[in-house]
């Protein structure tokens, strides 16, 4: 598996990741270096091992239905660098 | 079993198309928190004042999955038949949007808790065994809800709420085996019903606890399936009926005049009732799945699923079916009284109140999806709000049935009810309405009737049999309309004799 500097672009854009031209051209290279070392892995045969899926040996811990958190809206807008009225404000999205 | 509305056609320019329909129900599970925060999830707060930090998504926050939202998914399940995956875990969605401070929805796309199951619809409610039709549930998984945007708030700002974001839904995907705008709508309007008895969600449409992302095609009949377009979140069994209907059109429009249909995302907009390319979603099916590492996969205990089951009610399906054969009621009763939950429990607690339901059940089946629902429809009321509750309409339904009160009186005592909330037979007691059943009492104010009308009864028994009722009228209204009915017409024609 290799990726196209077109590739590279269009999951820079997905990503919200601003990437130049040069960038680019330079990511090309090195991601496919990176998919490259983690292809040789695909050589190691464990068509017969479950996946692991977590390195602790945990269960999923679930929580009772009980409201425990919220009113704390001050804290929620802190860092916004646009709240009115208790909203976010954010640039005009409107499809 | 057949479906007339199998043969929904549209006319093309080259010939009859087939539409082929597949729906991605979002409902929102009914919880006191939200699906891995301990926000709160109710309608309506302040915004951004039902918000944790886990929600807002600030750094180092970690999820905990709500064992109700797993509960009510299976449950849910259990409800279509379906199969409950033991193993399942969560994949996180990956795009940014303003709603979704995480830049991903936390969801599950590889395995999710349910897998396939199935709903059986109906597109005549008055009779429904007689127009059925089943459509496969391809699978339910859980996922978050997104914030709220406004744009109608400020002229170059959108405002975000974020109380409804990590509210838990389950996304409920059915097969494509709708053909018509019509099947859709009963398709949506069962599962509703289904989730209503099962509680694990409102199905309150109009406050986006139900929505439904519409997918649409078109082909020759017998034909592969078309190329499909998605239209988000429809909240309405009417705008999903537009959607359709439009879609369609649109897709027959584009082919026969040469084109193609591009796989995409569509926004319905209602005021011109047109759906719309929303392109700011060209990317939108390139969501780089993978599994979350903040959640470990959820497994469930046979123990766990077997009281989900236990904990289910009887489904609207059985229901009719037992009102019918067991009760039984007309296909039209058991279907009105079994399509709502609270319908159902509301006329079963009037059964309760006799060790002999099958006695009464027929005639208490009329008397509620007429007159209580008359009068329930004129006030704007739901059952659940009736002024007259199941045991006064019991004591009622009883005093029609011992013959105290003939029916057309039972209706005057019910409207005395509504207004005052006193029971039946107080009500018959204190206004005299107790019907008149003793025939030497009604032998008599026939001989006054036959007395004053000596010309009718002549013309009667000279072969006017058309007169019979002129007779019977007479005599109720000199007793003002409590005598007994079947008394009367009996003691008037052993008195008046053969007509002619």
């Amino acid at each position: 598996m290799s990726v196209d500097k077109e590739t590279v672009k269009k999951i820079a854009n997905l990503s919200r990741i601003a990437v130049t031209e040069a960038e680019a051209d330079a990511l090309v290279p090195e991601l496919n270096n990176i998919l490259g070392w983690v292809e040789q892995l695909s050589e190691v045969d464990c068509s017969k091992v479950e996946p692991m899926t977590a390195v602790i040996p945990n269960k999923l811990r679930l929580r009772d239905d009980v409201v425990t958190d919220g009113n704390i809206r001050d804290k929620v807008i802190a860092n916004a660098p646009a709240a009115e009225h208790g909203f976010f404000g954010v640039p005009k999205v409107i499809e | 079993m057949s479906m007339t509305e199998s043969t929904y056609r549209i006319q093309g320019g080259t010939g009859e198309w087939e539409v082929v329909i597949g729906l991605e129900v979002h409902a929102q599970i009914t919880t006191n928190a939200k699906l891995f925060s301990g926000a709160s999830t109710e309608f309506g707060a302040e915004p951004n004042t039902q918000v944790s930090l886990v929600d807002a998504a600030m750094p180092g926050m970690l999820p905990v999955l709500n064992k109700e939202c797993v509960r009510q998914a299976v449950r849910t399940g259990l409800a279509i038949d379906a199969q409950i995956n033991k193993y399942s875990r969560f994949d996180r969605k990956n795009y940014f949007y303003a709603d979704l401070p995480q830049g991903y929805q936390i969801s599950q796309l590889y395995h999710p808790i349910v897998g396939e199951g199935k709903i059986e619809i109906s597109l005549d409610e008055k009779d429904p065994d007689a127009h059925g039709k089943t459509i496969g549930v391809e699978r339910i998984h859980i996922e978050q809800d997104a914030g709220k945007l406004m744009h109608d708030q400020h002229p170059t700002m959108s405002y975000v709420d974020l109380n409804r974001c990590g509210v838990a839904l389950m996304e409920i995907v059915s097969m494509p085996d709708m053909t018509s705008p019509k099947e859709a709508a009963a398709y949506v309007r069962k599962l509703r019903s289904i989730l209503r008895y099962v509680g694990s969600c409102d199905g309150n449409m109009e406050q986006g606890s139900m929505r439904a992302d519409v997918n649409v095609s078109v082909r020759k009949p017998g034909d592969e399936l078309g190329t499909r377009t998605e239209t988000k979140n429809v909240n309405s069994l009417r705008y999903i009926q537009q959607v359709i209907e439009y879609e369609a059109q649109r897709q027959v429009d584009v082919i026969e005049s040469g084109g193609d249909i591009v796989q995409e995302t569509r926004l319905f907009d209602p005021d011109k009732n047109e759906t719309r390319s929303m392109r700011s979603k060209e990317d939108a099916h390139d969501y780089r799945y993978f599994p979350d590492p903040d959640l470990l996969p959820l497994e469930l205990e046979d123990d766990f699923i077997f009281d989900c089951k236990a904990s289910l009610p009887e489904l609207p399906d059985e229901k009719r079916a037992r009102y019918k054969n067991v009760l039984g009621l007309s296909a039209y009763n058991a279907a009105v009284l079994t399509a709502e939950h609270e319908t159902a429990i509301w006329f079963e607690e009037l059964l309760e109140t006799t060790d002999e339901p099958e006695k009464i059940a027929s005639s208490a089946a009329n008397w509620l999806t007429s007159e209580l629902f008359g009068a329930l429809n004129k006030m704007g009321l739901s059952i659940e709000k009736s002024p007259v509750s199941p045991q006064q309409a019991a004591e009622l339904l009883g005093l029609v049935a011992d013959g105290t009160i003939s029916g057309k009186i039972a209706k005057q005592v019910f409207e005395i009810m509504l207004e005052t909330g006193d029971g039946a037979a107080k009500i018959v007691e204190e206004k005299g309405l107790k019907q008149e059943s003793d025939t030497g009492a009604i032998e008599k104010v026939i001989a006054d009737v036959m007395a004053a009308n000596e010309d009718k009864v002549a013309q009667y028994r000279g072969g006017k049999d058309k007169l019979f009722g002129f007779f019977v009228g007479q005599t109720m209204k000199a007793m003002q309309g409590k005598a007994n009915p079947q008394v009367v017409n009996e003691l008037l024609k052993k008195t008046l004799g053969p007509a002619g």
